[in-house]
């Protein structure tokens, strides 16, 4: 009987996930071996051809690097800056609750309605950018319009956004250890730095590393500031995996080449996975 | 108690951050209030209108927007519930012929959101006609890995004597379920509902490839054809209308901190 109602019980959640994991992450494989079908021209197998154009793709290439950078970029300023952040939070703190407040909040907005504020603070001369680089004596920035500078300055906004969200898996983790480390620490006479470089930062790396695993995973799925900042321009300087797959799909419409792009994030995807896995498994016998 | 040595430092550069982390937000709250011409002329005495409100509602369906958001959260949510409420309990406690393959298969879903797949779920959608409905833009998250597995780990901790004493007194495997393992799970419910709805009310990539009629399209991609630099709206309008749009999951957060923060944690570590 366990058999039947087990699978009772799953099937209507299992049918939702076939049919929009399952099967697309398939239809998507093997669309990527087609041509695409158009009114005058049905798609037919063309073997590895869509996988020889993707090597020549000059764009491919610059926006896989991008992503690197990208991940590069914000993920550890974003890991560095939630961790100092965690331990003035989880301190005695005057006003800590709004202090933690304070942290937090970019993580609940939209990020389409970030990128809306952020991209007047990016202006040329009016903007918040220019402004404060007015005072430190610097000239006039076109942030989002010089391909030297657009990554960057969408990573500063990235950054900001995600912090608060990770501060709170050290939160969680600084809560869990014991009080008498510290109390142990200072009967030693251990300064702060070195309690945290010999002690806390050690204990903390098992959430380093989950942090790290998940946030390049979501580093690939960032791709919704895009939209409202740049477009992936100028030249594709600012443009994510992600985007260029939408913008194959849906603005040039090469449905089979944006097929094969998809596959490639889902392979970078699945090596994630296989990473978290290992690194997971370790944990466990770690403890 | 003696405060360590730097401890007022710190503190000062703890406020210093805070203060950073808030001013995208306080200066797009002080461009919203003031006339337009103000928002690049700080000044504490500046007169204070809500007319950049007023434009913004009408340059936008905002009504439409917000509405269609809220039917399409409740309607993913309640979905979730329910599907990931049985298929959690399934592997909970029904041990099953093929459970373990079944369960991997479940969390390929937590690497691979639709989101990556827009192209083939934009097929998919489409052979079902249901390319712009808001049904279209929650049914591939309805059946959700990460619900599956928080409840799945919540049911689990359920100790065995309470669904006996329940089977005792009559009740049949879903009358167990909602009974025994409903209740004890409140807290992983409240903590899922509050990450789901967050997401949803966030979630853009997806609902704006499937949607193009503002029937159908949620807050998000109203907010970003509202705001897309070419649309020449200027910025105290924008700032009115991206505060409108985001005030009350804001104000939930300010409300529910705790709780919210409770919850992101919860989820994340398990």
């Amino acid at each position: 009987m366990k058999h039947v109602y087990g699978w009772l019980l799953l099937t209507p959640a299992a049918i939702l996930l076939i049919g929009f994991t399952h099967y697309p992450a398939v239809a998507t494989l093997i669309d990527s071996f087609y041509s695409t079908g158009t009114a005058v021209r049905p798609s037919r197998f063309v073997g590895l051809e869509n996988y020889a154009a993707l090597l020549e793709d000059p764009i491919f290439w610059q926006v896989l690097g991008n992503n690197a950078w990208f991940a590069l970029g914000t993920i550890p300023t974003a890991i560095a800056i939630a961790m100092v952040m965690a331990l003035w939070v989880n301190d005695r703190l005057p006003a800590r609750a709004l202090v933690r407040m304070a942290y937090f909040t970019p993580t609940v907005l939209p990020m389409i309605a970030v990128a809306n504020l952020w991209l007047f603070f990016y202006t040329p001369q009016i903007g918040l950018f220019d402004r404060l680089g007015a005072l430190a004596g610097a000239g006039s920035h076109n942030w989002l319009g010089d391909p030297d500078l657009v990554l960057p300055a969408t990573m500063v906004m990235v950054v900001w956004k995600e912090a608060g969200f990770f501060m709170i898996f050290y939160l969680a983790a600084l809560q869990s250890l014991p009080p008498e480390l510290e109390e142990a620490a200072k009967i030693d006479g251990a300064s702060r730095w070195y309690y945290f470089r010999r002690v806390i930062f050690p204990l903390l790396m098992p959430t380093t590393l989950f942090v790290l695993v998940n946030a390049t995973i979501n580093s690939f799925k960032l791709v919704d500031h895009l939209f409202i900042l740049t477009k992936g321009g100028p030249d594709n300087a600012s443009s994510l995996l992600l985007y260029y797959v939408y913008q194959v799909a849906f603005s040039f419409f090469e449905t089979a080449y944006a097929a094969t792009l998809t596959v490639v994030l889902l392979a970078l995807l699945a090596a994630l996975a296989v990473l978290q896995f290992l690194l997971i498994e370790k944990r466990v016998h770690y403890r | 108690m003696k405060l360590r040595p730097g401890f007022a430092l710190e503190t000062m550069a703890a406020w210093a951050l805070a203060a950073l982390w808030l001013s995208p937000l306080a200066y797009a709250f002080w461009a919203a209030f003031h006339p337009a011409a103000m928002a690049t002329h700080f000044d504490l005495f500046a007169p204070l209108t809500l007319a950049n409100f007023a434009k913004a509602w009408t340059y936008a369906p905002f009504p439409r927007h917000f509405l269609n958001t809220v039917v399409l959260v409740t309607m993913i949510l309640s979905a979730q519930l329910v599907l990931c409420t049985l298929a959690g309990y399934a592997f909970a406690r029904f041990e099953f012929f093929g459970h373990h393959v079944a369960f991997g298969l479940v969390l390929v879903q937590l690497m691979v959101m639709p989101e990556v797949l827009i192209v083939e779920n934009y097929r998919i959608m489409a052979k079902l006609g249901l390319v712009d409905t808001i049904l279209g833009i929650g049914l591939p998250y309805m059946a959700s890995a990460f619900g599956i597995f928080l409840l799945r780990q919540t049911f689990k901790t359920v100790p065995r004597e309470l669904e006996e004493a329940a089977r005792v007194e009559g009740c049949g495997f879903l009358g167990v379920l909602w009974r025994v393992y409903v209740p004890l799970a409140r807290p992983t419910y409240l903590a899922y509902g509050l990450v789901s709805v967050s997401y949803h009310w966030n979630n853009f990539l997806w609902p704006l490839v499937i949607t193009n009629a503002v029937e159908t399209r949620p807050l998000t991609v109203g907010l970003a054809i509202f705001g897309a630099p070419e649309s020449g709206v200027d910025w105290a309008v924008i700032s009115a209308g991206t505060i409108m749009a985001v005030s009350p999951l804001l104000v939930a957060f300010l409300l529910f901190q705790r709780q919210f923060m409770q919850s992101f944690m919860q989820a994340g570590i398990k």
